[in-house]
C-alpha cells in the first residue's frame, strides 16, 4: 500500500451513531467505520449492456496490481478462459452465448437441427470424441463430402434468436462486508474511500473470511494461504486516479465514481433500455435495502443474476451475529441459572 | 471491429448510443455481433455478390443521391464503343490476353479521351504515355501492360447528365448488377432476402442530404483474390449514396497493426515510395522527365508529382542531388517485375534471393503457405530476424514443423541466423499514423532493456557502418549509400537517432532550411526537400503536430488540435464533397466545409480539401494542367478529374467494375458466370507445397467441402510475436481452437473441447474444438454450407502454443496487391489430433491423391 491516508484510523472503534454497522441502510459506510471526514463513498458501476468482452480489465488489474498469471486451461466456456474471481483474478468477464435476442437485434442464424446442449452432455462420453491422445483416422477413411441433400432453406421468419452476454465481475466492496467483519488481524479494513481492502502483510493466512463472503469473492493463494481480492486500486485512488481496470476499459462499461452519482446514472440508463425494449435490464447490487446494505461495485444485467454467475439474493453472513450472540447469551445465562439452581436445590437438602 | 479493433470500437458505441444502426456482416458471430443491431452471416468470400446486390437495390429503386452522383461521380461519363462486360462476355471484361492473364485496358476508356489512373497499376499504360518506342517496350517486359492502346486524351470526356446514355457510366452499371438480386444474393451468399432487404433498407434509409452511412471493414476485405474489387464496391456504393467527403460518411480500412497507415504512407511495399510515388520499373533510358511523363497525371494534384519527386530525392540526396543530375533520379532503385513477398519467397527457393530482414514480422506463422516461408528460409545465406522473443521464424531451424516431419535436417541448413532483440513503443520516440491517417506520437517511457534496440537506431547505425565501409570508394554502385544524408542527430547511452530530426526530414524545408507548412509549397527546381509530401506540415512551424494532445472537451467536435492528419491536418478526406455545387451544405445537420462568399473563401468546422479560395463556380482555363485545371465543383481532387469513379477506366488489372468471382478454392460453382475464378488473379510457379484445390462441379472439391476462413482474436496479436509469450495475454486464449457449428460437430464427430484435425491441399493442422451456436451453417444453392473458423495466432513457440492455421492456406493473390486469399478457402475437418512426424505429410499426400490434385488443378484462367 503506498496510501498513508488511512493508517491511523485502520481497526478504529466503530461510531454506533452512523448506523446499523452489520446489515440494512448504512448511508456514510466510512464515518460508520470511523473516518469523520471521509471523502464520498467510490465505487463501480458495471454496465454489462455495452461490454465488449475485449478482456483489457483483467489484464489493466493484472499489470497495475501483478496479480500472477493463473494458467493456461482452455475452458470450452465460451469465450471465458479465466472461470471466475480468485486471489489470482480480481477482474473476470464472464462470456454467455442465449438463444435470446438482445433488443431489437436479429442475428439471423438458424440452429433448429441440433441441441448443443444435448451434445454437451454427452462431452466425454461419446465414442466420436477421442481423448487427447487419439489420432485422426487414415487418410483413405476420412468421410466423404457434404451432404448435398434436400436442406430446406431458412425461413425467413423462423430464425433462431442469439445473443452473446459479457459482464466483467468484481469484489463488490459490500456496505457491510462480512470478509471484513470475521477478520481476526484487522488485515481487512473500511477505507477513507469505503472500499474493503486487505492488507497483504498483515493477513496471517486464517481464511475465516473465505466463507464468510456470500460472493464467493475472497480467495486464498495456494503458494502462501494468505487472501488476495480487488482493492478498487486503493493506491490509485490516494493519488486521484481511477482503478486501473475502468482506465482500460474502451466503452465505459466500467464506470468509476461517487456511488451516489453512480446509482442515479444506472437508474436512467435501466430506464432508457427499457424504452429501448430490452426489458430485461436490471440494477444488481444497487439497493441498499439488500442483504448487504448495497453493493460498492454494482452492475447492469440483462438477464437473471445466476446466468452471470452471480448469486441472486446474497446476504452477509454477518448479518445474524447479534442475534446469535443473543442467543448464545440467553443460552449462557439460562445454564448459569440451571447450575445455581442446582446448588440452591443442593443447599436446601441440607439439614 | 469489436474483436480486433476494440479501442476504435468505442467511437461505435458511442455513435450507438446516439441511435446510429449497427449492422455487421460476417461469416461468424464475433464481439461485433454482440453490440449489433443486425449480424449478417454469408459465405466467406461472397461479399461482392452481397455487395453488389445493394448496388443494385439503389439502382433500380432509385435510392441514389441524385445531384451528388451527377456532380461529383464519373456517372455521367460516356464510354468508347469497345468496352464489353462481364454481362456480354460471361464473366470476363473486354481485352482479356489469355495467354498472358492479364487484361488490356484500352477498351475500358472513356469516349473520345483516355484517362491516367491516380494510383496503382500505373505503369500498365507506360508505352502510350512516353510514346513508345521500341527499346522501352523490351524494356518493359511483362510490366508494361496495353501497349497499342488508346492514344492520350485531350480534353473533357463526353458527359450526359440526364445518366440515360446507354453507354455512360450509370447505365452501363446498372445493366452491370441487373442480375445481383436479392434472390441471387440468397443463393451465393446465404443469407436470406429478408435479412438481405433489411440490410438494403437500413443503408438506404440512413443515405443522403440529411443522413451518411460508413462503412468499416479490416482484412476481411482485403485478403482475397478479388480483393480490391471488394473495396471498390463499397466504393461505388459510397459514392452513388453520396457518403464520402462527409462526417459520418466514408469507407474505413481499419488496420492490423498500429501504424500499418504509416507503413504505406512511408513504405515497406516494393512498389511504393514515400507519399504514394511509384517506384521506377526498369524502363531503358527513363530519365526523371520521361518518368514524370509517364507517372503524372495531368490534372489534379498528381500533376504536382514532379515537385514531390525531387523534394523527395532532396531528402534523400541533399547537396548531391542537383538539376544537372537528375537530382540523383537515376540512384532509385529500379522494378524488374514484382517483388512482393510471396515472390521473394520463390525467389528464395530458386536461389536468387540470398538474404532476408525480417523487422517485427512472423511469416514462419503469419504469412499465407507457412510451410513454403520456410523452406524460403531454409535456402538463404543470412537471415537476420528483428523481433521481441524468439518467434518461428527465427528458429524453425532447430524446432520447426520440417524437422519433425523430416523433410529438414538442421545439420542441412546452411542458413546464416541472427537474431536482435527489438524495442518496444513505450522504450523509443517516435509515431503511429492511424487508419484516419492522424499521426500520434509517443514518446518513450523507458530504456529497452539489454540489447534491446529501436528499428530506428538499427537502421540508422546499420547504414552508418556500411557508409564507413565503403567510404572512399569509386565505385558507382556504392555512390548513391555515400551520398545519402546520414545525419541524424544521436543521444543516450546507446547512441539513439533523434526521431523528431526524422520527423522534420519527413516534414521538409526549404532553401534556408525553414520547415514547410504545407506541400503546396513545394516546387520542382531543387529548392525544396520533403521526405513525404502527404506528411507536409506535421512539422510547421518546427513544432511536432503529431505530439498536439488538447482534450476534445476544450474543442469543436472536429477536434484538429489532437495530433495531425495527413494531408493538412484534413480530419475528412474529400470534404468539399460536403457541400452542394454550389458551396452549401447539402444539409445543416451534416455541414462540414462551405463556401463563405464574403470572404471569398472555404470554411467551415474541418479544414477544406479542396484550394481554399477556389470558387464553387470557377471553370479552369482550357489547357490549365494539375490541380489548375480542376473546376470549383471537382471534390476529388486525387482523381486526374477531380470526380469519384463508379467506374474504374484505368488502374485496376483486373476490371473496371467488381464481379462476383468464387475464391481460388470453393465447394461452389459460380452462379452468375461460366467464368469461376478472377481470371487474372495471381498465381505462383507451380510447387508441391503450393497446390491448388478442384473447385464447383470439378470431381474432387468434394474432398474439401468446408468453407474455412481465418481471423484474430482481441486476446491476441497477428502471428502472436507480441501476445503468445505475454502470460497475462496467454492464459486468456490458451490454445489454438476452431470454431464450428453443433451441426457440423454432429455431422463430423467433433467433440466440444475435444481435437480436431483440418486438412487442406497444403498442409494439416490440429486444434481444440469450441462447439457453438456462434458458427451458423449456412444455407447456399439449396445445400447445407458448414464454415470452419480458425484464428491464426499460434505457433509450436512461445507459451501459449499450437498449429499455424497459415500451414492450409495457399498462395493466389489479388492482381493489385498481391495479397494472399486468407479469408475463404476450403478445407475438410475430422475429429482427433493430427498424425505426427512423416504421417503427416503423408496424410496431406493422400488427400492430394484422393482429390485429383495435380500442378494443373485449379490454375485456369
Amino acid at each position: 500500500m503506498t496510501d498513508s491516508g488511512g493508517d491511523e484510523t485502520r481497526g478504529a472503534r466503530p461510531d454506533p451513531r452512523h448506523g446499523n454497522l452489520l446489515s440494512g441502510p448504512q448511508p456514510d459506510v466510512a464515518g460508520a467505520a470511523g473516518y469523520p471526514d471521509s471523502p464520498p463513498r467510490m465505487g463501480f458501476f458495471t454496465d454489462t449492456s455495452v461490454c465488449i468482452g475485449c478482456k483489457a480489465c483483467e489484464v489493466a488489474c493484472k499489470e497495475w496490481n501483478a496479480v500472477p498469471e493463473d494458467g493456461l486451461v482452455l475452458t470450452g466456456m465460451s469465450y471465458d478462459n479465466t472461470g471466475g474471481l480468485g486471489a489470482d483474478t480480481w477482474r473476470h468477464v464472464a462470456f454467455i452465448e442465449q438463444r435470446k435476442p438482445l433488443g431489437r437485434q436479429e442475428p439471423g442464424v438458424s440452429h433448429d437441427d441440433a441441441d448443443v446442449f444435448a451434445a454437451a452432455r454427452t462431452l466425454g462420453t461419446c465414442a466420436s470424441s477421442p481423448g487427447p491422445g487419439a489420432t485422426a483416422p487414415a487418410a483413405g477413411t476420412a468421410p466423404a463430402g457434404a451432404p448435398a441433400g434436400e436442406i430446406s432453406p431458412v425461413h425467413p421468419d423462423g430464425r433462431a434468436e442469439l445473443r452473446w452476454l459479457m459482464a466483467s465481475d468484481v469484489c463488490k466492496h459490500c456496505t457491510h462486508a462480512a470478509c471484513l467483519d470475521v477478520c481476526p488481524t484487522g488485515s481487512l479494513f473500511r477505507t477513507e474511500f469505503g472500499t474493503v481492502v486487505v492488507q497483504e502483510d498483515i493477513c496471517n493466512g486464517c481464511g475465516y473470511c473465505v466463507p464468510a463472503c456470500p460472493y464467493g469473492v475472497i480467495d486464498q493463494r495456494r503458494d502462501d494461504g494468505r487472501v488476495w481480492k480487488c482493492t478498487l486500486c486503493y493506491d490509485r485512488l490516494g493519488v486521484g486516479m481511477e482503478p486501473a481496470c475502468a482506465k482500460a476499459c474502451p466503452t465505459d462499461s466500467i464506470q468509476f465514481g461517487p456511488l451516489e452519482e453512480l446509482r442515479e446514472r444506472a437508474a436512467g440508463r435501466v430506464a432508457r433500455l427499457h424504452e429501448a425494449g430490452v426489458p430485461d435490464a436490471r440494477l444488481y447490487g444497487a439497493d441498499p435495502g439488500d442483504g448487504v446494505g448495497g453493493d460498492g461495485a454494482f452492475f447492469l444485467l440483462l438477464d437473471e443474476p445466476e446466468v452471470y454467475g452471480l448469486p441472486p439474493d446474497p446476504v452477509v453472513t454477518t448479518r445474524d451475529l447479534p442475534d446469535m450472540w443473543r442467543h448464545a447469551a440467553l443460552a449462557a445465562a439460562s445454564l448459569a441459572a440451571l447450575a445455581v439452581s442446582s446448588f440452591v436445590g443442593f443447599g436446601r437438602r441440607r439439614p | 471491429m469489436a474483436e480486433c479493433h476494440p479501442v476504435g470500437f468505442q467511437w461505435v458505441m458511442e455513435a450507438k448510443a446516439r441511435g446510429a444502426k449497427l449492422v455487421h456482416v460476417d461469416p461468424r458471430f464475433t464481439r461485433t455481433s454482440a453490440l449489433a443491431d443486425l449480424h449478417v452471416p454469408l459465405r466467406a468470400g461472397t461479399d461482392i455478390a452481397f455487395l453488389g446486390g445493394i448496388i443494385n437495390h439503389v439502382l433500380t429503386h432509385e435510392k441514389y443521391f441524385r445531384d451528388y452522383v451527377v456532380a461529383y461521380t464519373n456517372a455521367p461519363v460516356i464510354l468508347g464503343e469497345d468496352f464489353r462486360d462481364t454481362e456480354d462476355l460471361d464473366g470476363v471484361f473486354s481485352g482479356l490476353d489469355l495467354d498472358h492473364r492479364r487484361y488490356d485496358n484500352s477498351s475500358w476508356q472513356y469516349e473520345g479521351m483516355e484517362v491516367q489512373a491516380a494510383s496503382g497499376e500505373r505503369d500498365q499504360e507506360y508505352d502510350e504515355r512516353t510514346g513508345g518506342g521500341g527499346s522501352v517496350t523490351e524494356a518493359a517486359r511483362g510490366e508494361a501492360h496495353g501497349s497499342g492502346g488508346a492514344a492520350l486524351g485531350e480534353g473533357e470526356p463526353e458527359r450526359d447528365e440526364t445518366l440515360t446514355h446507354p453507354r455512360c457510366v450509370l447505365q452501363v452499371l446498372k445493366r452491370h448488377y441487373a442480375r445481383y438480386t436479392p434472390e441471387t444474393v440468397e443463393q451465393i451468399c446465404g443469407v436470406p432476402r429478408d435479412v438481405f432487404r433489411q440490410v438494403c433498407e437500413l443503408v438506404t434509409e440512413n443515405s443522403g442530404r440529411d443522413r451518411t452511412t460508413a462503412f468499416a471493414y479490416a482484412v476481411g476485405w482485403t485478403q482475397h483474390t478479388v480483393g480490391v474489387q471488394y473495396i471498390r464496391a463499397a466504393a461505388i456504393l459510397q459514392s452513388l449514396l453520396g457518403n464520402i467527403g462527409r462526417p459520418g460518411g466514408g469507407i474505413l480500412a481499419l488496420r492490423g497493426h498500429a501504424s500499418i497507415q504509416g507503413s504505406t504512407d512511408i513504405p515497406t511495399l516494393f512498389n511504393l515510395l514515400p507519399g504514394y510515388i511509384p517506384m521506377p520499373h526498369a524502363h531503358q533510358n527513363q530519365d526523371l522527365d520521361a518518368f514524370v511523363a509517364a507517372e503524372a497525371a495531368r490534372k489534379g494534384y498528381w500533376g504536382n508529382m514532379r515537385s514531390y519527386l525531387v523534394s523527395l530525392l532532396k531528402a534523400y540526396w541533399g547537396e548531391a542531388a542537383t538539376a544537372d543530375n537528375d537530382f540523383c533520379f537515376d540512384y532509385l532503385p529500379r522494378l524488374t517485375g514484382s517483388h512482393s513477398t510471396y515472390e521473394t519467397t520463390m525467389a528464395q527457393l530458386d536461389g536468387v534471393c540470398k538474404g532476408y530482414f525480417l523487422l517485427g514480422e512472423n511469416p514462419a506463422v503469419g504469412n499465407a503457405d507457412s510451410k513454403l516461408m520456410r523452406l524460403g528460409m531454409a535456402n538463404l545465406d543470412w537471415l537476420v530476424v528483428r523481433d521481441f522473443s524468439l518467434i518461428e521464424s527465427a528458429t524453425w531451424w532447430q524446432d520447426g514443423p520440417e524437422i519433425e516431419t523430416g523433410e529438414l535436417r538442421t545439420e542441412d541448413i546452411r542458413t546464416e541466423v541472427f537474431f536482435l532483440p527489438a524495442a518496444a513503443h513505450t522504450e523509443k520516440d517516435g509515431s503511429f499514423t492511424n487508419t484516419q491517417r492522424l499521426l500520434q506520437w509517443h514518446h518513450q517511457a523507458v530504456e529497452p532493456p539489454g540489447d534491446c534496440r529501436s528499428d530506428l537506431w538499427f537502421a540508422f547505425h546499420l547504414g552508418r557502418i556500411l557508409r564507413e565501409k565503403l567510404a572512399g570508394s569509386t565505385d558507382p554502385m556504392d555512390q548513391p549509400l555515400l551520398d545519402l544524408t546520414w545525419d541524424y542527430p544521436t543521444g543516450g547511452e546507446h547512441a539513439e537517432p533523434e526521431a523528431e530530426a526524422v520527423l522534420a526530414e519527413i516534414n521538409g524545408h526549404d532553401a534556408k532550411g525553414s520547415p514547410l507548412a504545407s506541400y503546396e509549397q513545394l516546387a520542382d527546381d531543387g529548392s525544396t526537400s520533403c521526405g513525404c509530401w502527404i506528411y507536409c506540415g506535421v512539422y510547421a512551424d518546427g513544432v511536432n503536430q503529431a505530439a498536439r494532445r488538447k482534450p476534445g472537451r476544450e474543442q469543436d467536435w472536429v477536434a484538429n488540435e489532437w495530433a495531425w492528419a495527413w494531408p493538412a491536418n484534413r480530419r475528412i478526406l474529400y470534404n468539399r464533397a460536403s457541400a452542394d455545387p454550389d458551396g452549401k451544405p447539402w444539409s445543416e445537420r451534416k455541414a462540414l466545409v462551405w463556401w463563405d462568399e464574403e470572404q471569398a473563401k472555404w470554411v467551415g468546422h474541418d479544414i477544406p480539401d479542396f484550394a481554399g479560395t477556389k470558387s464553387p463556380h470557377h471553370r479552369p482555363p482550357p489547357g490549365a494542367t494539375a490541380a489548375e485545371a480542376l473546376s470549383g465543383t471537382d471534390p476529388f481532387i486525387m482523381q486526374a478529374d477531380g470526380k469519384a469513379w463508379l467506374y474504374v477506366p484505368s488502374g485496376l488489372t483486373d476490371g473496371p467494375l467488381p464481379t462476383h468471382y468464387e475464391p481460388q478454392d470453393s465447394p461452389f460453382p459460380n452462379l452468375l458466370y461460366r467464368q469461376q475464378r478472377n481470371p487474372v488473379r495471381q498465381l505462383l510457379p507451380p510447387h508441391p507445397d503450393n497446390r491448388y484445390q478442384p473447385s464447383g462441379t470439378e470431381p474432387g472439391s468434394e474432398v474439401f467441402p468446408y468453407v474455412a476462413t481465418t481471423y484474430r482474436l482481441t486476446e491476441h496479436h497477428t502471428a502472436g510475436g507480441m501476445s503468445r509469450w505475454l502470460p497475462y495475454l496467454a492464459e486468456l486464449q490458451p490454445e489454438f481452437f476452431c470454431e464450428v457449428s453443433p451441426e457440423l460437430a454432429a455431422e463430423r464427430g467433433l467433440a466440444h473441447t475435444g481435437w480436431a484435425t483440418i486438412v487442406s491441399a497444403r498442409g494439416v493442422v490440429e486444434a481444440r474444438v469450441l462447439v457453438t451456436d456462434r458458427m451458423t451453417p449456412l444455407t447456399v444453392r439449396g445445400r447445407r454450407l458448414h464454415q470452419v473458423g480458425l484464428p491464426y495466432h499460434w505457433g509450436p513457440n512461445g507459451y501459449s502454443t499450437g498449429d499455424a492455421a497459415n500451414e492450409l492456406l495457399h498462395l493466389s493473390l489479388d492482381p493489385n496487391t498481391h495479397i494472399q486469399e486468407a479469408k475463404a478457402f476450403a478445407v475438410d475437418i475430422r475429429p482427433g489430433r493430427r498424425p505426427r512426424g512423416p504421417a503427416a505429410v503423408e496424410l496431406v499426400r493422400a488427400y492430394r491423391d484422393r482429390a485429383g490434385i495435380d500442378e494443373h488443378t485449379g490454375t485456369e484462367p
